[in-house]
């Protein structure tokens, strides 16, 4: 039986800190580029042009039936036999942008088909331009019913962080191997990991309720 | 099959020219002709209604009017102007959207079900098109606001968000939000079927004003034949996706020469 070590506990705890920070951005940073292309991909999925629309279409679906793991591979390894060399922080974005933003662009399309055919009409027969529409209308009623799977995703990307420890991304993952390789310590290492996830991920879940709950009562939208 | 426009004129001019006119209407959904050649004129300033049997095409004609549906063929005029086509080199091309937004403005909608912004209060409601359309300032358009929600009697509901509001008070914020945009032509869809009996009057007696008091041009769909006998200066009765009879209303409802208007009358009268 082995036994747990607490003084490796806090030697290992600032190379920790620094590497739940590393997560945290890679989580931050991946999300906002997948929030931005999600809405990227619902609007061109919009506009009434049948090759864009059909590319949108079949872009979302390739990212939805291939894993993860192999997009981040994809852009890191197979990216620079086109020219396209990367740093491992910029492929483990951009792959995990891509990922989550044909999960968001779902989501997105969601809200927006949730708000009543009456809403574009009433805001036709006012005469709001169509970017007007969207900003002033359908997208605020498009929100609360869309945020509970934006969390969701927010959360599924943090988890997915250790799918860049692959490539050399020097997150938690990455972290907790590296001290193993070193010490031949697994217990305290992954344990660690883990509860770092577990202290993150809980709290964030219950802020997103919360959150959602506050957007429906600030839009005035509670029955 | 492209129509020949030619016939059709690129303006309309003269001492007596409509506020709307319908040339030649036709409207189809795949094989369903629902509008047939349709020809309606509506003077400036005139209350038409329009009734008939359920799918004759009735909310069809308002919706292409509100441009919410695009035409198979024919011409509609608002103001002596083409609104579905546009006039390019001395012939109608079909509008473009700039063209299409710049007719818009003169007309304005009432839904069946209200179709109120959820997310803004009473005000906002009013507000949001002087705003974001007519480009007032927030002062302007708050106090053109509430003289419109003080017209239908609600002054004192501003602050509340629809799903405060009942069905009757709802429909009233719907019409002061479209007046508030002061359109020349104001279309009605069946605006008191979505509502309990008891409040049909807080909107009736809200269009009874505007009849009196604007020289507002006004077509209205509904099912009330009692009050579309009393404030109509002409009704028009549907049948297939076309204009079956038509008169005043002491005409077409004591004295009607179809056939088919009849049955529908009797109808009508027998379900009441
Ligand atoms: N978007 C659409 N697609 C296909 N058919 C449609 C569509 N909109 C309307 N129709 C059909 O067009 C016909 C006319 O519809 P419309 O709504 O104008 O009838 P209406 O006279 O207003 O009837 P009601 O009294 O029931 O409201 C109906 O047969 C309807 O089913
Ligand atoms: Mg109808």
């Amino acid at each position: 039986m082995i036994e747990w070590r607490w003084h490796l506990v806090w030697e290992l705890a600032p190379r920790f800190v620094d590497a739940a920070g590393k997560t945290l951005l890679a989580a931050g940073g991946g999300y906002s580029i997948a929030v931005v292309l999600g809405l990227v991909l619902v609007l061109a999925q919009r506009t009434r042009f049948r090759p864009l629309t059909f590319a949108v279409r079949e872009f979302v679906e390739l990212i939805r039936s291939t894993p993860l793991l192999l997009q981040v591979f994809f852009v890191f390894y197979v990216g620079p036999q086109f020219g396209l060399v990367l740093s491992p922080w910029t492929a483990g974005l951009i792959a995990i942008g891509l990922h989550y933003g044909a999960y968001l662009s779902e989501v997105y399309r969601g809200g927006i088909e949730s708000v009543p055919a009456g809403q574009w009409e009433a805001a036709k027969a006012l005469n709001l331009s169509v970017v007007r529409t969207y900003r002033r209308i359908v997208i605020p009623q498009a929100l609360p019913p869309a945020i509970s799977g934006m969390g969701n995703y927010l959360v599924g990307i943090f988890k997915d962080t250790p799918m860049l420890s692959v490539i050399g991304v020097t997150e938690l993952m990455h972290t907790a191997t590296a001290v193993g390789a070193e010490s031949y310590r697994y217990l305290e290492p992954y344990t660690m990991v883990g509860a770092i996830f577990l202290a993150i991920s809980l709290p964030a879940a219950y802020l997103i309720s919360r959150f959602e709950k506050w957007v429906r009562r600030t839009l005035g939208m509670v029955k | 099959m492209t129509e020949d426009m030619s016939r059709y004129p690129l303006r309309l001019e003269g001492d007596d020219v409509p506020m709307v006119r319908f040339r030649n209407v036709t409207k189809r959904y795949g094989p369903l002709v629902v509008l047939n050649q349709l020809d309606l004129d509506v003077s400036t300033g005139e209350m038409v209604t329009i009734i008939g049997p359920s799918g004759s095409g009735k909310t069809t004609v308002l919706r292409m009017l509100m441009t919410l549906e695009t035409i198979d063929s024919g011409v509609i005029y608002v103001d002596g102007e083409p609104l579905t086509h546009m006039e390019r080199n001395g012939q109608l091309l079909p509008a473009s959207s700039k063209h299409i937004r710049r007719i818009r403005s003169k007309i304005g909608m009432c839904f069946q079900h209200f179709n109120l912004f959820p997310h803004m209060t009473a005000l906002g409601n009013c507000m949001e098109g002087l705003v974001q359309v007519l480009g007032l300032s927030r002062r302007e358009a708050e106090e053109r606001s509430m003289e419109l929600l003080d017209m239908v009697g609600l002054a004192e509901k501003r602050d509340e968000h629809p799903s405060r509001l009942s069905g009757g008070q709802q429909q009233r914020v719907a019409i002061a939000r479209a007046l508030a945009m002061r359109p020349k032509v104001m279309l009605f869809d069946e605006v008191t079927s979505a509502l309990d009996p008891e409040v049909i009057s807080e909107v009736t007696n809200v269009i009874r004003r505007l009849v009196g008091a604007h020289d507002l041009t006004m077509l209205m769909v509904t099912h009330q034949m009692g009050f579309a006998k009393e404030i109509s200066d002409r009704v028009c009765f549907f049948f297939n996706g076309a204009v079956e009879e038509q008169g005043t209303p002491a005409k077409l409802f004591e004295n009607p020469e179809r056939e088919r208007t009849r049955q529908f009358l009797n109808a009508v009268l027998d379900a009441n």
